[in-house]
């Protein structure tokens, strides 16, 4: 059974706009799941399908094995979630504010109700401003009080929608060692963001988004092996040694100021880099590089700006 | 004020959250009634605890003080002092001079044309737009509080509160009705009269039945508030339709209208005051106030569980 599955999962909004284009979203259980792409590619608008808050257009959603929307009140109550932001009664304290959604839930116990709270405030670090309204919390403890909302009973799955969004790094790392942690319990994690390197370092498995359209899902070790290594020359003479690395069979060549580079493929560096001295250029440097993962991300999902479709 | 810090007494620990997790989850599952009353509480907390809506409720039970305080230093045998000369409530202020029950009646009546309907359109009108507006209710829907559930527990919360007030105001009228007039057996708009104690049962009746025309202006504010994620708007929208109720119904030209009209049977509690009750009146009163209630509590429950949550 996997924590998530779609099959086809589409939302075209009223004025035509299709926010989300046919998905098929498989993320297996225990994994934690990167869900990618840049503000705007349909991210929020799929975790509002998964979690039945938005109707689908066409296509099927599942949650735990179990069909969304229509399965709501019997499965939710297993997956804990963060949507869009933290959204909280700012005239309540923190504590009141986890009592409240608890007492919506209708398969809480209340006589565990006050334990389960103070252990999901302490989990969060937010023990110390329980009694503290809302409104006074920072950004950071909002967003942390919104994570202990979704640790109010054991869950196995957790949907966090941009967790680490408008955290200073310090929060950010915060955020990451709760993921962690909620892990190694053997929750999976659902985590969007428009930032890989906020995500890269505990993900398991990534989907990438581009203007609705899942374009890349995977292990993360496998997006690592799409990227093509690029050689790059540093010479005086850029063009002439572009023009001997494209004679030599590399794709790609391509010259550019003090350097030429070129895709490398199945070529040894060491005979490259002995045709390019044979052929009389000049190298000043020689290096041998794989795109970082933010690279491949951009060139998955378009650079900024980029809104086409 | 504090606003019931949470857990309350109501919820005490347990102490062992891990043995809590699996046996207690089911446990509350099969008290669907504890559940739901668990859940009203919660909403009951949320609404009086908010400082505006505790505000509301005092400036309401300040009007039959002012009101009282007003018909008293004003000429008390004046029958044209304050409400108007013809129909039942000019009866009221003629007879409160011998009678302060019938501050009640006076403040109800008046109360029910701006004052009540405001009370009843805030509250109503914040229910689901305010919870949409703040963004809460997505978290209420993703614990999952259920559509249809938080709907009829919003629904009983609006009514619970429109009781509140009605009751406030009869309560507050009896009482300052009592200390600045004399009291005793209550002369019927019929011509006859009861003892003080039938007068007072027929008070709380006439006071119920306010409180079902505020149930059914609760059921229209609350399905013009699923509409929108602007709770303010939702509380105008309310409240021009209550005006533009009474404006259509004070058209003598419009009269074959009135009868369907939202505000036309309000007044109605005044059958309650005859002897024998006027019984058509009362009961077509009641029967309107059902069919608002059942019609717009359907289209509430029809639109809000096939609308996307976008706030």
């Amino acid at each position: 059974m996997t924590a998530i599955s779609t099959s086809g999962l589409t939302k075209r909004f009223r004025g035509g706009q299709v926010a989300v284009d046919h998905i098929d979203l498989a993320v297996p259980p225990g994994s934690v799941y990167g869900f990618l792409g840049p503000n705007g590619s349909g991210k929020t608008t799929t975790i509002r399908m998964l979690l039945g808050l938005a109707f689908p257009t066409s296509g099927t959603a599942a949650l735990l094995g179990t069909d969304m929307p229509s399965g709501s009140e019997r499965v939710l109550h297993r997956v804990g979630s963060l949507v869009e932001g933290p959204a909280f009664y700012s005239f309540l304290s923190g504590t009141a504010n986890l009592a409240r959604y608890d007492a919506a839930d209708r398969h809480a116990d209340p006589r565990t109700a006050a334990a389960r709270i103070s252990a999901a405030l302490d989990r969060v670090g937010l023990l110390p401003a329980a009694k503290k309204h809302y409104r006074h919390y920072s950004l950071g403890m909002k967003q942390r009080l919104a994570i202990a909302a979704g640790l109010l009973q054991p869950r196995e799955l957790i949907i966090l929608d941009e967790p680490t969004n408008g955290l200073d790094p310090q929060g950010t790392r915060e955020v990451r060692g709760l993921i962690r942690q909620i892990a190694a319990d053997g929750t999976t994690v659902f985590v969007s963001s428009h930032l890989l390197a906020e995500v890269e370092q505990v993900c398991s498995h990534v989907g990438v988004m581009r203007t609705g359209r899942l374009v890349f899902q995977g292990q993360l070790a496998d997006l690592r092996q799409t990227a093509d290594a690029r050689v790059t020359v540093q010479t005086a003479e850029p063009e002439a040694a572009a023009k001997v690395l494209a004679a030599f069979g590399l794709a790609g060549a391509q010259a550019g100021a003090g350097e030429a580079s070129a895709a490398l493929a199945d070529a040894e560096p060491e005979r490259v880099c002995a045709e390019l001295v044979t052929r009389g250029i000049g190298v000043r440097g020689f290096a041998v590089a794989a795109p970082s993962l933010e690279e491949l991300f951009v060139g998955l999902t378009g650079e900024g700006f980029d809104v086409d479709g | 004020m504090s606003t019931g810090e949470g857990a309350g007494p109501a919820l005490l620990a347990s102490g062992d959250v891990s043995a809590a997790g699996g046996s207690g989850v089911q446990g509350a599952s099969r008290r669907p009634v504890r559940s739901w009353l668990r859940f009203f509480r919660s909403e009951l907390r949320l609404v009086f605890g908010r400082k505006r809506n505790m505000i509301l409720l005092v400036v309401t039970a300040l009007f039959p003080l002012l009101i009282g305080i007003a018909l008293r230093v004003a000429a008390p045998h004046s029958g044209n002092g304050g409400g108007g000369g013809n129909g039942p409530v000019g009866s009221f202020f003629n007879q409160l001079a011998g009678n302060g029950v019938f501050l009640a009646f006076i403040a109800l009546s008046s109360l029910l044309i701006l004052v009540l309907p405001v009370v009843v359109a805030v509250v109503a009108g914040d229910s689901v737009a305010g919870e949409a507006g703040s963004g809460t209710l997505r978290y209420l829907l993703a614990v999952p509080a259920g559509r249809s559930r938080l709907l009829a527990v919003k629904l009983a919360v609006i009514a619970t509160f429109g009781l509140c007030a009605t009751f406030v105001v009869s309560a507050v009228a009896l009482v300052v009705g009592a200390v600045l007039f004399p009291i005793g057996p209550v002369t019927l708009l019929s011509g006859d009269t009861v003892p003080l104690a039938d007068g007072l049962l027929r008070l709380f009746f006439v006071t119920l039945y306010v409180t079902a025309a505020m149930a059914a202006l609760g059921a229209v504010g609350l399905a013009i508030s699923t509409l929108t994620e602007h709770p303010i708007g939702a509380i105008a929208a309310v409240m021009i339709l209550v005006v533009a109720s009474e404006v259509v119904d004070s058209v003598p030209q419009l009269a074959a209208v009135g009868p369907y009209l939202p505000t036309h049977w309000w007044l109605g509690f005044d059958s309650l005051l005859r002897a024998p009750v006027d019984s058509y009146t009362l009961l077509h009163g009641l029967l309107s106030f059902g069919v608002y209630l059942v019609l717009f509590g359907s289209f509430a429950w029809a639109r809000f569980t096939s609308a996307d949550v976008t706030s």
